[in-house]
Order: structure tokens, then sequence, then C-alpha cells
């Protein structure tokens, strides 16, 4: 681009600062409602195609909205699902911010899960106030210190952190796996490998059993809503995280500037591997219990999706997750009131994904819903 | 890939990298040396003899028989020296080959190590080599072909796993041509949707590839899950029988790993030499990579810029698609959920690792394919090692590598980058 056009371009950028209109609520707004709409109506097609009546899906559609948000213990699964996906993403939206491309969540929070796992059976009489904290604490510091790998290879021999954390991931496969055939971690009798259970003083207490005891929301949902607010904080109220975004939009700038790249993305990559690592100690110590292989279930995967759909901001991915919970919570009853395979949840997400992501696409197709502008 | 330059401007910070990278090298290549002295010579006694032939085979060759210890103090003999090397003057020329070789070297005394008082095919392993490195390769490939026209490609898993639903459902109602020649239409079909999403509707490139990952998961875990077990009689494709090479075939050692495979193996090793060709030898390939490096100047000369970015795109999704027809049609004939597994991403590694050039990938997916071999193998000679260590270790071996050697590499300059015509 020509030195005039980016000039050109940055006033426009400062002039949409100056005053935030139309187009805003448009972006924000407007393409991420038709986003959804446009997913659901695809995912239903994708039914048709496959042969499912047409009853069928519409049982399905309302299975997938009673299951999410129609009812207290719906929104109980949302909250729980919502809560594991919210943490990862946010690290993984701390790690786009400042440019770094973290695909180890996954493995991170394997790492947490365990460490956290380890701590929570290991020990049988301490009182729930010192053993949650020592079990959640374990898990951020194994997931910082597993994901800080990747960051002081790269800030130290220039390694891809695509490729470090692509290994590492499948590193931690095999790692979890030998732990769990360990006879320290693996539950005494069992053949398969499978962990200890988490002894009660270091499980994540449920906030609405005295409701009903199916509901499995925990105390984790408090540990997020810290979480979205001490990354907001970190990312646009303090000097290192001035110093992430800086890194993150133009390394070279930030390096005049005096900041030391090196450290940042360790910082940077450490942070984010607690967050995920939380993640996992959130699943274990929250929902499962124990540790069985692959217990993180692809979440770490989908926490880049999340990230990415909230635009990297703590309360967009906040909102991400929460929607990414309601579509699981609400795909697991529509698989069993409609017999339509869970897997659908997934087409639904790479969809809005797609679409919230090309806005000039959502403009050309539904051109009555928005402003006419300049094309760009 | 937005890759960041990391080490701070001028020639005189890099060459601080590079020292400081040489020395991590030099004290590893020391702590490997002591390594394999203690571990692979002082214990162990006998030889270690590896088969080269298959009985039955036209030309018979003696096997290989090697004395373990002694071979393993040779290693460490020459490791002891490739280190001492990285401290003298002039070494940051050869530090990068020289861990190459050590770490191949290491690999070798670890074999004779297991193999000490057995025997080990390594015709076997070799051919498993080649086998399981052609997924890896053509991920690599396609993802080559992608960035050199500065689109990154994240969605190569996403194509090799809608390769081998097609090859799957297709070649179970056509027969084995037909799957193969749909999975390659699926790949480009995927390819062109990254390609429109990228360059005409401007999607955040990584966005886009992870989006059409979880899109292929969905469909095809949907599909199969909804459909497939129902009528599983769309899910048992014929599987493609090696082919034996005239003369070749009957090589000691060579014929059965490079000239006894199937159309999996012959195909990608002629698609690397394709595009190699086409990247470096030909007037569209230099337009290409004109494009990669700095697509405004390219534009100013008259090359369209969008058109190119879809033809390559689109062709490395087919490059996918035929890869992702082998883990059906080249293996067992039969779709499972995300049977992929993670290999696209192994070979978007291969790409990084193979300096985004063809043969490189080629090269890394090799080293991927031995590892993957060698520990299915192993389990044969059971060693005291416990399995999932095994398994890690060329996951390890790719950190070492990428950390040492290939720090420096450098992708297309304006990869990544959306062009936006004026």
């Amino acid at each position: 681009m020509s030195e005039e056009n980016g000039r050109a371009a940055l006033s426009a950028e400062l002039m949409k600062r100056a005053a935030p209109g139309r187009t805003d609520f448009e972006d924000l707004v407007i393409v991420p409602v038709l986003a959804v709409i446009t997913a659901i109506v695809l995912g239903g097609l994708v039914m048709l195609a496959t042969g499912v009546s047409v009853g069928a899906i519409g049982t399905a559609f309302v299975a997938l909205f009673t299951g999410s948000v129609g009812s207290i213990s719906a929104i109980s699964e949302t909250l729980t699902a919502a809560a594991p996906l919210t943490l990862a993403g946010l690290g993984i939206a701390l790690g786009f911010r400042a440019g770094l491309f973290n695909i180890g969540a996954e493995g991170q929070v394997l790492i947490g899960g365990m460490a956290a796992v380890i701590v929570g059976f290991s020990f049988e009489s301490l009182p729930i106030y010192i053993h949650l904290p020592m079990a959640l604490l374990a898990g951020a510091a194994a997931g910082a210190f597993w994901a800080s790998i990747a960051g002081w290879l790269r800030a130290a021999t220039g390694a891809h952190e695509v490729i470090t954390t692509i290994m590492l991931n499948l590193i931690s496969f095999r790692l979890v796996d030998y732990l769990l055939r360990s006879p320290f971690v693996q539950k005494p009798g069992r053949a398969d490998p499978i962990s200890k259970n988490v002894t009660e003083s270091a499980q994540l207490p449920q906030l609405l059993s005295w409701l009903d005891p199916n509901m499995r929301v925990h105390a984790g949902i408090v540990i997020v809503v810290l979480a979205v607010i001490l990354v907001y904080w970190l990312l646009f109220r303090t000097t290192i995280g001035f110093e992430f975004r800086a890194s993150g939009l133009n390394p070279d700038a930030a390096r005049f500037a005096g900041m030391k790249s090196g450290v940042i993305i360790v910082v940077v990559m450490g942070v984010a591997g607690a967050l995920a690592g939380l993640a996992g100690a959130n699943q274990v110590l929250g929902v499962l219990g124990r540790a069985s292989p692959g217990f993180s279930g692809g979440l770490g995967f989908d926490a880049i999706a999340v990230a990415l759909l909230g635009r990297s901001h703590p309360f967009g991915v906040l909102l991400a997750g929460l929607l990414f919970g309601a579509l699981q919570a609400g795909g697991r009853q529509m698989q069993v009131s409609a017999g339509v395979s869970l897997d659908l949840i997934a087409i639904i997400q790479a969809l809005i994904i797609i679409f919230i992501a090309a806005p000039i696409l959502m403009r050309a197709v539904f051109s009555f819903a928005f402003q006419k502008q300049a094309r760009r | 890939m937005a890759v960041t330059e990391v080490s701070p401007g001028g020639t005189k910070a890099i060459g601080y990298a590079r020292r400081r990278q040489t020395l991590i090298s030099g004290w590893l290549l020391l702590f490997l040396s002591v390594f394999v002295a203690v571990v692979f010579a002082v214990p162990v006694t006998g030889d270690a003899s590896f088969r080269l032939a298959y009985p039955g085979d036209a030309f018979v060759i003696p096997n290989l028989v090697v004395p373990a210890a002694p071979y393993a103090y040779v290693v460490s003999a020459l490791l002891a020296f490739f280190g001492i090397r990285q401290f003298l003057p002039g070494a940051a020329r050869w530090s990068g080959l020289l861990l190459g070789i050590g770490l191949f070297l290491v690999v070798t005394a670890f074999l004779t190590w297991a193999t000490a008082d057995k025997s080990f095919s390594l015709t076997g392993m070799l051919q498993a080599t080649i086998v399981r490195a052609v997924p890896i390769a053509l991920g690599g490939l396609a993802g080559v072909l992608c960035e050199r026209v500065a689109v990154v490609n994240i969605a190569i898993e996403g194509m090799l796993l809608a390769g081998a639903f097609t090859g799957a459902v297709v070649g179970s109602t056509l027969g084995g041509a037909g799957g193969l020649v749909a999975a390659v239409l699926v790949g480009g079909l995927f390819g062109l949707l990254l390609a429109a999403l990228v360059v005409t509707y401007r999607v955040d490139q990584i966005i886009a590839g992870v989006a059409i990952n979880l899109l292929v998961l969905g469909l095809t875990s949907y599909v199969s899950s909804q459909v497939l077990t129902h009528y599983r009689e769309l899910n048992n494709a014929p599987v493609f029988r090696s082919i034996n090479i005239p003369f070749l075939s009957d090589l000691p050692l060579i014929g059965p790993v490079l000239f006894q495979q199937n159309i999996f193996v012959y195909g990608a090793l002629i698609m690397v030499a394709v595009a190699t060709y086409y990247l470096f030898h030909t007037r569209s390939g230099l337009r290409a990579r004109a494009v990669g490096e700095h697509p405004e100047a390219a534009d100013t000369l008259g090359i369209d810029v969008y058109r190119l970015r879809y033809l390559n795109v689109t062709l490395g999704g087919m490059v996918a698609g035929f890869g992702g027809a082998w883990f059906t049609l080249g293996s067992v004939g039969r779709f499972d959920d995300n049977m992929t597994n993670g290999r696209g991403f192994i070979g978007l590694a291969a790409m990084i690792f193979g300096r985004w050039h063809p043969v490189g990938a080629l090269m890394a997916a090799l080293v991927f394919g031995f590892a993957d071999s060698l520990q299915q193998k192993l389990a044969i000679l059971r060693t005291p090692i416990p399995a999932e260590f095994l398994a890690m270790a060329p996951y390890i071996a790719t950190i070492v590598l990428v950390a040492g050697l290939i720090g420096r590499a450098r992708p297309p300059a304006a990869d990544g980058k959306p062009y936006i015509k004026d």
C-alpha cells in the first residue's frame, strides 16, 4: 500500500474512533446476529440433506433452544460448558493481542488439569480453603510452565510458536497417557488409564445443588468472571498490557521504544498457559472429578474459535464462550430428543465464525439490513 | 504466518543470536555425547543385526551386523567432536548441519542399542517410513503452494479430512479410482472456499483456516454418525494395492523401500518434483513467488494477484485432497471420525521445517514418518523405555531441530497479509 493510502486509512480509522456510529453498531450487533441466524438455518438445511424429517428438524431446533436457555438446569449446563472455553479462550486471545498464535491450548489444558488432579487427590485432610486454591494454583502453574517453553524457545532461538505448540500438544497427549498408567496416579484396581478421584476438599463446590442435585454449575464460573476482569485490566490498564498490544501491532516499533520483546513473549505465553491450565483444572475439579485420556476433549481447539469470535477482547471472549457453551448444552439436548448427532453443532459453530469474520459477505448477502456505504 | 522478526534489527544483533544458538547446540551435542556413552555404550554387549532383505527377494544381501557397544563409543566420540567444534571460531556456519548429523547419529546409536543381541528388519522400517510420510508430505506441499502466494493455510488438516471422507464414500460406490478423483476435487473445492474467503471477502487467513477445519470436522463426523452408521456399505472402499515397478523393485533395500509402494507414494514423489519445477523453473511459478513476496510490485508488472492466489490455493487444496485419500483408499478403506488426527498440523510443521520448499517439506515429512514407524517397530524389540516416551521422542527432536536449525528460516515476505487492489 502506498504511503498516501496508508495515511487515508489511518485518518479514517481515527475518525471512526472519534465518532462511533452506525458502522460500529452494524459490525458489533447486526453482523453477529445475522451470522448466528444464517448458520442455524444452514444447519437445518444440512439436516434436511441428510434425511432428517421436517418434524424432527423442528424438534431439534426447539431442543437446541430449551436445552441451552430454556430452564434453570439448561442455563446451568450452558454455564458449565462455557466456563473452560472462556478461560482457555482468554489465554489464546491474549496471545493474539501480542501477535502470537498459540495452538497449544489443548496441551496446556491437559497438563494443567493433570497437575490439578494430582494435587487434588494427594492430600486427604486439608480444609477446602487451602486445598482447592492449591489445586487451582497447581493447574495454572503447570499450564504456564508448559506454554512458556514455547515462549522461551521463540524468544531465545526464534523457533516458530506454531510448530513448538503443536509439538508440545502431541508430547502432552503421550505424557498424560504415561502419567495415567503410573502407579502413583492410576486408580487402584483399574487396568485402564484413569486417575484417582479428587478428594472433596479440592472440588469446586456446586452452586445450585440445593435446588436440584443434577445441576452441575460450579464455582468455576466465579473464576471465569474474575479472569475476564483481570485480563481486561491487564491488557488495557497496565503498562505490561500496553507492551503486549504494542508488540502485537508493530513489533519493530515496540522494540525501538525499548520494550524487551523476548521477555514479553515469555510472559504472554506464561499467562496464556496459566489461563488454559485453569481451564483444565476447572474441568477436573468442577465437572469430571478425575482425569482420563483426552479429558480435554478438543476444548483447547474450540477455544481458538472462541478467541477469534470474541475478537480477542476479554468481554467478547466471554460472550463467545457463552454462545459456544449454549450451543453445546443445547446440542446435547438436541441429540437426546431429536436423534440428531451432536456434531451438527460443530458445523453451526464453524459457519458462525466464517460469517462473523466475513462482514463483506454478510453485507453483500443481506444488503437490506445495512446502510449503504462507499466501497472500501 | 504473520511472523515477526525476532532477532533485533542490525547484523550485529543477528550475529549475537547466532552465536548464542551455536553455543546452545554445542552444549546439547556434548550432553548427547555423554548420554550415548553412559546409556547406549556401557551397559550393552553383543551385536545388533539389521535385516536388509526379505526372505525370497531376488537378490539376497546379508544382514548388517553392528557391534553395539563399540558403535556407541564411536558415535559418542563423534558427538563430542561436533560439540567442541561449536565453541571454536567459525562454528556458526556448520552449526545446523552438525546438529542434524548429530541427532541422526544418536538415532542410529539408539537403534543398535535397542537391537543388541536381536535382529531387526531395517527394510521394513524404511518402507513404513515412506508410507507414513506420504500424508504429511502432501499436507506440507499443499501448504507450500499456498504460502508461496502469501496465503497461510491452517486448513490443511480439514482438507486432508475432507479427502479421506470423500475417498471412502465415493470409493465405496464408484470404486477406488472414482474415489480418488472425487477426493482431489473436494479438496480443491475447499481450497477454492479458502481462497474465496481470504481473497474476495478478506477474512483473516488464520480465522478462515480454523473455521474450515471445524467445518470439515463437523460435516464429516455428522454425516458419518447420522448416515454412514446406518448404511455401512457406503463406508467400505477398496484399497489401492502396491505396484511393483519392473526391475527396480528387485533391487536390494532400495527396491522394497521405493519401488514396491502404492499409487500414493509415487503420486507424492511426482507431485513434489512437479511443484518444485513449477515454482522455481517456470514463468508462472516465478510470478506466484512474486505475489508471495511483494504483491504490489507483481501487480504493477501486470500480474493478476487475485487470480494467482485463487489458482495456487485451489491447487494446494487438490494436493491435500489427494493426500487425504491416503487415509482411506491408501490404507484401511473405511472412514473414522477425525482420522487425520493432527497430521495436517504436522504437515504445516513440515512445511516450515522444510523452509517453504517442496523438497524440504518432503524431507521433513520423512523425518516424521521415520519417527512414526520407528515407534511402531520398537514395540517389537521390547526396550525398557516406556512406549509413551518413545512416542514423544520425534516431537522433542522436532522442537530441538526447529530451535537449532531453522530459527532463521524466512517465510514469503507478504505471507498472511491480504492484498487490496487500489
